[in-house]
């Protein structure tokens, strides 16, 4: 009887292995931003019911991803903030824009309307180094004649954890304030000179929807949802634009992604361009230990680009202009395993 | 005197088998001694294995806080700076607001506690006592981050519009007191974050305290009653002093939790890194509210280092509060002593 029992459970355990090796060939997993998360989560859904294969996306901020990947403890990682070309080769990783998405400023003051009130990013950053206290500043009112500001201090509110919506902003700052640049300058944590913390987007979104005067910034599929009172910026050529898809597509399109996938798209040129804009990164091993997940990997983001635009937009990403999803296919040739040959993933 | 060749315990059983006239049963002897031995084992194993993690805990927090410590060294505990784009980091306003908040939940749920204790086990009429009782004990099972969305929500508001904005008006030009209670009012910061965390420990404290209280023996009650005391001088000079040791316990039961509260924090201290206004109303940061919002950010190097520091401090500050209730504890059995 116990002979019978032990050659069971060295088939089972023979079967087991067998099956994880199985498995392994179909699945792939990845760490790292939240802003993608949602969209991730929802490819990654839809690519299971497509082909079976499991793609697993831990959402736990663009600064563990980066730790995981470099640990190789995932197969890829995400950030919201790009990797200059010169810590991509020192790290041996390549990396690939997947989405764009906007940072908008938002407002809640009584009897504006969304869109109404126009700002620049000098005013913006003013208002975030404390120095423009007042709705009633001159500089808002020169902005914004006609429209009847409160008699009332601004309450500034920001994201207090860490995050890409951050870098985006403040690199958008430093880009057009002088003074911000040299007193906070850019990341996804710095030291706020003013301004309440809130714990993620909807955490400033609660706090601007509660605090009456507040102004805030959250990533556009917060505004559209949660229908908050956005502001119209003034973009690098002057010109006043409001946030949506147009304005964010208009902005990837006056980088030059030829040379480099290290765009950081705020102030971009072009009239339509949303001044605060952002992609978001995927970064991988140039030379793969496990070229079977690599391989999976980029059979899942190549789906991804070719099928999974309008899920994409449903989610209120902007998918990727379809010269860069080109550029980025050509990149991945020089994804390579142990033996300098190629991942195939097509 | 020769030493018997059966140890004490086996010959007790032995003697015991003999008295009953029955067969001791062999098996179950040599087991049972067998299965003792390896319960000791295993529970000194436990108890050992217990310090080790504690051990391993503040080695591995050491090791992480590495470059943070001998960058800044002690010096990390006074410095206000903390700015991650320049790779300064600083722990002050983060150990300030721990401390802050702390006390003030302290300040307000001890007595509080006191008096729902007080109530439960002298003046409740006796259908009352069990629902009251149970109802405060659930307080206990709300999760932290209920709490912190309340006190976002509802209590922010409510304290900005009905507390600060009066008392704005009230010390208007008064020195220290107008300084306590200035600032915009946004209804976050260290003193939300402190009536938050007292409403959080409140059920423990009182819990505690009402058990303690229970077990005081009616006898002594009785006689004090009998010789004409208050309720009050019952509580204060009779039931107090008999449970005093339980009392404190629950207080620092309650004050450890505070310490370590996270989510409820972050969600109502404001999350602002500033040391410039004591106002009671000004958002601040907390240890654990510091740790939650940046860990998952943090690059790799000073500023992940200091984080980790971070954690070592209130670490280290738990562990100081601890001592000191122990040290407290045994000067008043001292004390005791002294008396009877």
């Amino acid at each position: 009887m116990n002979g019978s029992v032990i050659k069971v459970l060295v088939a089972g355990a023979a079967a087991a292995a067998f099956a994880t090796g199985a498995y392994a060939q179909q699945e792939a997993t990845g760490a790292g931003a939240s802003f993608p998360a949602p969209l991730y989560s929802k490819w990654a859904a839809d690519y299971n019911k497509a082909t079976g294969v499991r793609i697993n996306y831990q959402s736990v901020g663009s600064g563990a991803g980066l730790r995981q990947i470099e640990a190789k403890t995932v197969d890829f990682g995400a950030s919201d903030a790009p990797l200059k070309d010169e810590d991509l080769a020192k790290k041996g990783l390549i990396q690939f824009p997947t989405v764009i998405g906007g940072v908008v400023p938002v407002v809640n003051i009584a009897g504006i309307a969304p869109g109404q009130i126009k700002l620049s990013g000098q005013v913006l950053g003013d208002i975030y180094l404390g120095k423009i206290t007042q709705w009633t500043d001159p500089a808002i009112v020169k902005l914004n004649p006609g429209v009847k500001l409160p008699d009332a201090a601004i309450a500034p509110v920001r994201r207090a954890d860490g995050s890409g919506t951050s870098f985006v902003f403040t690199n958008y700052l430093s880009k057009v304030n002088e003074e911000w640049k040299a007193k906070v300058g850019e990341g996804t944590a710095v030291n706020w000179p003013t301004g309440a913390g809130g714990k993620g987007n909807e955490g400033v979104a609660a706090f601007v929807g509660r605090l009456p005067n507040s102004i805030g910034y959250v990533e556009y599929a917060y505004v559209k949802q949660n229908k908050l009172t956005y502001v119209q910026l003034s973009n690098s050529t002057g010109n006043f634009v409001s946030p949506d898809d147009t304005s964010f597509k208009a902005a990837a399109a006056g980088a030059d992604w030829s040379k480099s996938f290290y765009q950081i798209l705020t102030n971009q040129p072009g009239k339509d361009a949303w001044p605060i804009t952002g992609a978001t990164f995927i970064l991988m091993h140039k030379v793969q230990d496990k070229p079977v997940q690599a391989a999976t990997t980029l059979k899942f983001f190549e789906w991804a680009y070719r099928v999974g635009d309008k899920t994409a937009s449903d989610l209120d990403y902007v998918p990727m202009p379809d010269s860069v999803k080109a550029a980025i296919m050509k990149q991945w040739d020089s994804i390579q395993d142990g033996s300098g040959k190629a991942v195939a993933y097509k | 005197m020769s030493t018997l060749p059966i140890p004490p315990a086996q010959s007790a059983y032995l003697l015991a088998g003999a008295q009953k006239n029955m067969p001791p049963p062999r098996n179950f002897k040599i087991s049972g001694v067998l299965a003792d031995r390896l319960f000791a084992l295993l529970a000194h194993a436990a108890a050992w294995f217990t310090l080790l993690i504690l051990l391993a805990i503040l080695v591995s927090l050491v090791v992480g806080a590495w470059p943070a410590i001998s960058a800044y060294g002690l010096g990390f505990l006074t410095s206000s700076v903390w700015d991650p784009v320049q790779n300064e980091y600083g722990g002050l306003v983060m150990i300030y607001g721990t401390l802050a908040t702390s006390l003030i939940a302290l300040v307000i749920a001890v007595p509080v506690s006191f008096g729902i204790a007080l109530f439960l086990t002298e003046l409740s009429p006796g259908w009352l006592k069990r629902p009251l009782g149970t109802a405060i004990e659930l307080l206990a099972a709300v999760p932290s981050i209920v709490y912190g969305m309340w006190g976002l929500m509802v209590f922010g508001p409510i304290l900005a519009t009905w507390v600060q904005a009066p008392l704005q008006k009230l010390f208007a030009g008064v020195p220290y007191l107008g300084a306590l209670v200035s600032g915009p009012p946004v209804g976050i910061g260290i003193l939300s974050a402190g009536i938050i965390l007292a409403i959080m420990i409140i059920p423990f404290i009182s819990a505690v305290m009402r058990d303690v209280f229970e077990v005081t023996p009616a006898l002594l009650k009785e006689s004090a009653y009998g010789l004409g005391a208050t309720t009050w001088e019952v509580v204060w000079t009779v039931v107090l002093p008999y449970t005093k040791t339980g009392v404190l316990g629950g207080i620092m039961l309650g004050l450890g939790r505070a310490l370590g509260e996270t989510m409820a924090v972050t969600f109502v201290i404001g999350n602002m890194n500033q040391l410039d206004s004591v106002s009671l109303f000004a958002a601040a940061n907390s240890i654990t509210s510091a740790l939650a919002n940046e860990f998952a950010e943090a690059a790799e190097g000073l500023h992940q280092a200091s984080l980790i520091y971070l954690g070592l401090v209130l670490f280290f500050i738990t562990f100081v509060v601890l001592a000191l209730s122990k040290i407290l504890l045994m000067r008043l059995q001292k004390g005791e002593g002294a008396r009877a």
